[in-house]
């Protein structure tokens, strides 16, 4: 695929997303769910941003996994304060 | 020995590595990164303290301004990195059309933010409100400052993706503009998500 169609398809992506996660909020409202859910979508598109418009894709391996790392751990830490406390 | 093979103006290791900008932007960016995610928690906390609470306050916010500045900044986010290429591929003009509609979108960013935050404390909810408000207002207010500054690194991008032929330098120095405002974008992601989606 030619880099402006992949930036333009993750652009989409961020967008649907974000309506997802709005449906989500109104639809579902508070609860474990809900929170999982808002948590996923908020990081897959943190990743979606560093891996293609950051171009972390192509970036040395260091770089890559700790942005990676960042993406997993810190919503599983705060999945944790969130439905654990 | 690994060598290296040139793009326009792109330098990719035999791997297929390729560090975008400057490596110095990426201790910042990421240090920055580790920053909010302190702020992340701190909000976290506050929901698990008070989870009907934080939605009664959350549910005074305006929803769909915080939409229409999420689409604005991932817009903006995809113009700079369709503007990183267009300077790669030595179409400055289609550059700097990219670089001036993303600082388009910053201004209408804080067009909208100030929009809601005068319109907040003219009904009443101030950072002495209540624990969300005031981390409501502590967190989208440093990251209100990080797109104002973000405004001046584009005017720099601009400057240099103006040019005709970028130095290999330069390139970096756009590269190392671009990753700042994508980080601007993704911190805004998961503020969105946290104060106005969290429920």
């Amino acid at each position: 695929m030619d880099p402006t169609r992949t930036l333009v398809t993750v652009w989409a992506a961020l967008i649907i997303a974000t309506a997802v996660s709005v449906a989500i909020h109104l639809g579902l409202g508070a609860g474990a769910a809900a929170i999982v859910a808002v948590l996923v979508l908020a990081f897959v598109k943190v990743w979606l941003v560093g891996r293609h418009f950051m171009e972390l894709r192509d970036a040395p391996a260091i770089l890559r996994r700790l942005f990676d790392g960042y993406v997993v751990v810190v919503p599983v830490v705060l999945a944790g304060i969130l439905l654990l406390s | 020995m690994t060598g290296v093979r040139t793009e326009p103006d792109r330098v990719i290791a035999d791997d297929g590595e390729h560090m975008p900008g400057e490596a110095g932007i990426w201790i910042f960016v990421l240090g920055d990164m580790v920053v909010f995610a302190v702020c992340f928690a701190v909000l976290a906390l506050v929901h698990a303290q008070d989870p009907a609470g934080y939605a009664v306050a959350q549910d005074v916010l305006h929803l769909w301004l915080g939409v229409v500045n999420t689409v604005v900044l991932v817009t903006s986010s995809l113009t700079m990195a369709l503007a990183v290429h267009a300077a790669r591929a030595g179409r400055p003009r289609r550059a700097a059309s990219l670089v001036l509609a993303t600082m388009a979108g910053a201004v209408v960013f804080v067009a909208v933010k100030a929009v809601e935050y005068t319109d907040l404390v003219a009904a009443g909810h101030t950072a002495r409100s209540s624990d969300f408000f005031l981390y409501y207002f502590c967190f989208t207010g440093l990251h209100l400052l990080h797109v104002v500054i973000g405004l001046g690194v584009l005017a720099g991008v601009l400057r240099i993706v103006r040019r005709t032929a970028p130095t290999r330098h330069e390139m970096g120095l756009v590269e190392s503009g671009a990753g700042y405002w994508h980080m601007v974008d993704l911190l805004w992601l998961v503020l969105f998500g946290l104060l106005y989606t969290l429920g």
